[in-house]
C-alpha cells in the first residue's frame, strides 16, 4: 500500500509539478472555450442556412456534417498538422486542435439543431409566416427558441465529449493537461503526474457530467 | 494545386502504402469487435445496476458511469498503459486499449440502455411476470428487445464513436490503421497515407452515420 | 368439492408510505365462482387484485390459491404460483414486438417448458376460443383494442390458470368493442373458470356474477348476490355509489 501511494500519490512530485499541471489546465480551458463558442455558433449557422432549403447548399452542408461525424478527429488533426506545412500553410498545434475540434462540434451541432428545427410543427412556421413575420423572422423568433429547448441536452453531451478530446493535443505537442503530465512523468520517473492529470480532468468534467445528468433527468421528467 | 494533389492525393504513394494500411485496418477491426462486444455486454450490466432496487448498487453504477464519462479516453489509456507498469502491472498495448475503451464505452452504452429500459412501459414487466416468467426471462424476452429497438439510433451512434475512438491506440504505438498511416507518412514525407486512412474510415463509417440520421428521422416522425 | 375456496384473501393489508390503502380485507372465492368487485375510484380495487399475484407486495396478510399460500416460499415458488393466476389488465400489455401467436406461446415455452409444437397447438386452441385464431400471425399494433384484449385473455388461459383476475378489462375499449370481450368472459364462466372481475359493466354483473363485492376506502363494505346488491343495498355508501353510477 505504501508503495502504491509512493508511486501514484508522491507528495514531493505533486508539489513540484503542480504549476505545470495548472498551466496545462489553463491551456485546456482556453482551447475548450474557443471550441465550444466557435463550434456551436458554426453549427447553428449551418442549421439555419439549411432551413432555407437551397438544394446545392444543403448537399454541401449534409456532406460536411456526415464527413466530420464519421472521421476520427485525430486523423484530421494529423493531416492538418503534418500535411499543411508542405503546401506552405503553417499552423500551430493549438490552432490545429482548435480548428479540427470546432469543425467536429459544428458538424454534430448542425445535426442536433436541424433535428430541433424539423421537430417544430409545420403549423408554427405557417402561423409565423401568415402573421407577416417573413421567413427569417419566423426562424429567429419562433422556430429557433423551440428548437433550442430540444437541442440542449444532446448539445451538452456532445460538447462534453468534444472538449474532452482536447487531450488529443498531446499528440501534436500542445501543452495541455495530458502532455504536461506525460512530460512531467518522464522527467520525474513517477506515475504521480498521471494521477494529477486524472484529478485535473475529473475536477473539470465531473461537475459538467453531473450537470448534464441533472439536465437530462429534468427534461425527461417534463416530457411526461 | 498540383502541389496540393501531390501532397494529399498522391496515387503512387497511396498505392504503395495500401498493404500496410490494410493490415492496420485489420487490427482496427479486431479492436473494434473486442471493445464493442464487451462494451455492449458490460454496459447492460451497469445499466441494470443503475436501475436496481438496491441503493448501494445504484450508487456504484452511477459513480462508475460519471467517472468514466468525465475522463477523456486518451487520459485513461495513457494512465493504464504508462501508469500501471509503475505498480508492477505490465500489460500489452492491445489489452491496455481494450480495457481503457471498455471502461469508457460501457459507461456510454449504459446510459443508452438506461434510457431504453425506462422507455418500456411498466405494464410490460407486469404482464410478463403475471404469466410466471422470471425477472431474467422478462428482461431477455420482453423488455430488452423493446428497449434496444427504442434506442437503436443511440446505440448505433455510440458504436460509430467506438470505431473512431480506436484511432487513439496509435498514440501508444499499437499498429492499427492510423498508426500505420502515420508510419507511412513519416517514411514518405507525404500526407497521402493519412488521407487514405481517412478514406478508409469514411468507407467504414459514412454508411453508419447515414443510418443513424435515417433512424433518428424515422423515430421523430 | 363445489364450495372449496379456490382463492382466499386473509386479513390483507397494504400501505403506501403513510396511507393504508387496504385495511384487513378478507375474501373467499369458491371454485367456478365469479366474484364481481365494484367501488369508487381510489377505493383499492386494483391494489387488491394486484396483491393477489404479488405484483403489489402486501404489507401483511395471506393469499391462498387452491389452498397454498403464495406469501410463503421463494422467488421461484412465486413464479410458479403466478402461472396459476391469470391476470388481464385494463391496458392489455401485449408484447408489441411479437406476433399474436408468440405472445401466447412465450410463457408456455419459458415458464412451463412446453415443446414448441405443444405450445403452438395450445395457443391456437385458446385463440380459437376467443375468436382470434385468424390473427395468429398479426402483430398487436395491427389489432383493435377489443381484439388485443381477447388475445391477452388467451395468453393467460394458455397457462391453465386456476383463477383469472380481470382489472377493468373493457374500460379502455370503444363501446362497440366491449361486447366481444364480455362474451369471451361469459364463455369462460360457463366453462367453470374461477374469476374475480373489477369492472363497471353492471349489466354483465347482473347476468353473470355469482356474488358482488362493494369496496370503499380500503374495506369491503358489503357483499351479496347481484339481486341483493343492486336491488336492495343495505349500506348507505353502497346506495350512494350505485345511484351515482346509474344516474
Ligand atoms: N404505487 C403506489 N404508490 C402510492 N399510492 C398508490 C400506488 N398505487 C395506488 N396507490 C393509491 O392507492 C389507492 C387505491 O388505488 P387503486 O388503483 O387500487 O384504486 P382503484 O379502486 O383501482 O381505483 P380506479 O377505479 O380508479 O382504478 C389510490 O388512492 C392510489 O392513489
Ligand atoms: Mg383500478
Amino acid at each position: 500500500m505504501d508503495r502504491f501511494l509512493e508511486t501514484f500519490f508522491n507528495p514531493v512530485v505533486m508539489a513540484q509539478y503542480t504549476p505545470d499541471i495548472l498551466a496545462g489546465v489553463w491551456v485546456t480551458l482556453q482551447i475548450a472555450a474557443a471550441i465550444i463558442v466557435a463550434g456551436i455558433a458554426a453549427g447553428l449557422a449551418l442549421a439555419c442556412l439549411r432551413s432555407y432549403g437551397i438544394r446545392v447548399l444543403n448537399v454541401f452542408i449534409i456532406c460536411y456534417a456526415d464527413i466530420f461525424r464519421a472521421l476520427p478527429p485525430l486523423v484530421v488533426i494529423l493531416i492538418l498538422y503534418f500535411g499543411f506545412p508542405s503546401i506552405g500553410i503553417q499552423l500551430s498545434g493549438p490552432m490545429v486542435l482548435f480548428i479540427v475540434l470546432a469543425a467536429t462540434l459544428a458538424a454534430f451541432a448542425e445535426e442536433i439543431f436541424w433535428a430541433g428545427f424539423s421537430s417544430v410543427e409545420k403549423g408554427q412556421w405557417e402561423a409565423g409566416i401568415a402573421t407577416g413575420l417573413g421567413f427569417t423572422r419566423t426562424l429567429t423568433y419562433i422556430a429557433l427558441p423551440q428548437a433550442f429547448r430540444l437541442a440542449i441536452p444532446p448539445i451538452v453531451n456532445r460538447v462534453l465529449a468534444i472538449t474532452k478530446m482536447t487531450a488529443l493535443g498531446s499528440a501534436i505537442g500542445v501543452s495541455e493537461i495530458l502532455s504536461s503530465a506525460t512530460t512531467a512523468q518522464s522527467f520525474s520517473g513517477s506515475a504521480t503526474p498521471l494521477t494529477m492529470s486524472v484529478i485535473a480532468y475529473l475536477a473539470i468534467f465531473l461537475p459538467m457530467v453531473a450537470a448534464a445528468r441533472w439536465l437530462e433527468s429534468r427534461t425527461a421528467w417534463k416530457k411526461r | 494545386m498540383d502541389i496540393f494533389i501531390d501532397q494529399f492525393f498522391n496515387i503512387e504513394i497511396m498505392r504503395k502504402s495500401f498493404p500496410l494500411l490494410l493490415s492496420g485496418l485489420w487490427m482496427t477491426l479486431k479492436l473494434c469487435s473486442a471493445v464493442i462486444l464487451l462494451g455492449l455486454i458490460g454496459g447492460l450490466f451497469v445499466a441494470l445496476g443503475n436501475m436496481s432496487e438496491r441503493r448501494w448498487l445504484r450508487w456504484i453504477s452511477i459513480a462508475y458511469t460519471d467517472l468514466f464519462r468525465a475522463l477523456p479516453p486518451l487520459v485513461l489509456l495513457i494512465f493504464i498503459y504508462a501508469g500501471l507498469p509503475f505498480a508492477g502491472i505490465n500489460i500489452s498495448p492491445f489489452a491496455a486499449v481494450v480495457i481503457a475503451f471498455l471502461l469508457n464505452n460501457s459507461s456510454y452504452y449504459a446510459e443508452v440502455y438506461r434510457a431504453g429500459l425506462i422507455s418500456v412501459a411498466k405494464g410490460q414487466w407486469e404482464a410478463a411476470q403475471s404469466t410466471g416468467l422470471t425477472p431474467a426471462q422478462t428482461l431477455i424476452h420482453v423488455v430488452l428487445p423493446q428497449a434496444v429497438r427504442n434506442v437503436l439510433p443511440d446505440l448505433l451512434s455510440n458504436t460509430v464513436e467506438v470505431v473512431k475512438l480506436t484511432s487513439l491506440a496509435s498514440v501508444i504505438s499499437l499498429s492499427e490503421l492510423l498508426y500505420n498511416a502515420g508510419m507511412a507518412r513519416s517514411v514518405t514525407y507525404n500526407a497521402s497515407p493519412l488521407v487514405l486512412a481517412a478514406l478508409f474510415y469514411l468507407v467504414l463509417l459514412w454508411p453508419l452515420v447515414r443510418l443513424v440520421s435515417h433512424f433518428q428521422r424515422r423515430l421523430a416522425a | 368439492m363445489a364450495n372449496r375456496p379456490m382463492l382466499e384473501v386473509v386479513a390483507l393489508e397494504k400501505r403506501f408510505g403513510p396511507n393504508t390503502i387496504l385495511k384487513k380485507i378478507d375474501l373467499k372465492v369458491a371454485e367456478s365462482e365469479l366474484v364481481f368487485v365494484i367501488g369508487p375510484s381510489g377505493s383499492g380495487k386494483s391494489t387488491m387484485l394486484r396483491c393477489c399475484n404479488r405484483l403489489e407486495e402486501p404489507t401483511s396478510g395471506d393469499i391462498l390459491v387452491n389452498g397454498r399460500n403464495i406469501m410463503a416460499g421463494t422467488r421461484r415458488d412465486l413464479d410458479r404460483m403466478r402461472l396459476q393466476i391469470g391476470m388481464v389488465f385494463q391496458g392489455f400489455h401485449l408484447y408489441p414486438h411479437m406476433s399474436v401467436l408468440k405472445n401466447v406461446t412465450l410463457a408456455q415455452r419459458k415458464a412451463l417448458k412446453r415443446s414448441k409444437a405443444e405450445a403452438d397447438a395450445r395457443a391456437m386452441n385458446m385463440l380459437e376460443q376467443v375468436g382470434m385464431a385468424h390473427k395468429a400471425d398479426a402483430y398487436p399494433g395491427e389489432l383493435s383494442g377489443g381484439q388485443q384484449q381477447r388475445v391477452a385473455i388467451a395468453r393467460s388461459l394458455a397457462l391453465d390458470p386456476k383463477v383469472m383476475l380481470f382489472d377493468e378489462p373493457t374500460s379502455a375499449l370503444d363501446p362497440e368493442l366491449v361486447g366481444s370481450v364480455l362474451k369471451v368472459m361469459k364463455d369462460l364462466k360457463s366453462k367453470g373458470m374461477t374469476m374475480v372481475v373489477v369492472s363497471h359493466e353492471m349489466a354483465f354483473a347482473r347476468e353473470t356474477a355469482d356474488r358482488v363485492v362493494f369496496m370503499d376506502g380500503g374495506v369491503v363494505v358489503e357483499e351479496g348476490t347481484p339481486d341483493e346488491i343492486f336491488g336492495a343495498p343495505k349500506a348507505e355508501r353502497t346506495r350512494a355509489f350505485l345511484s351515482r353510477v346509474s344516474g
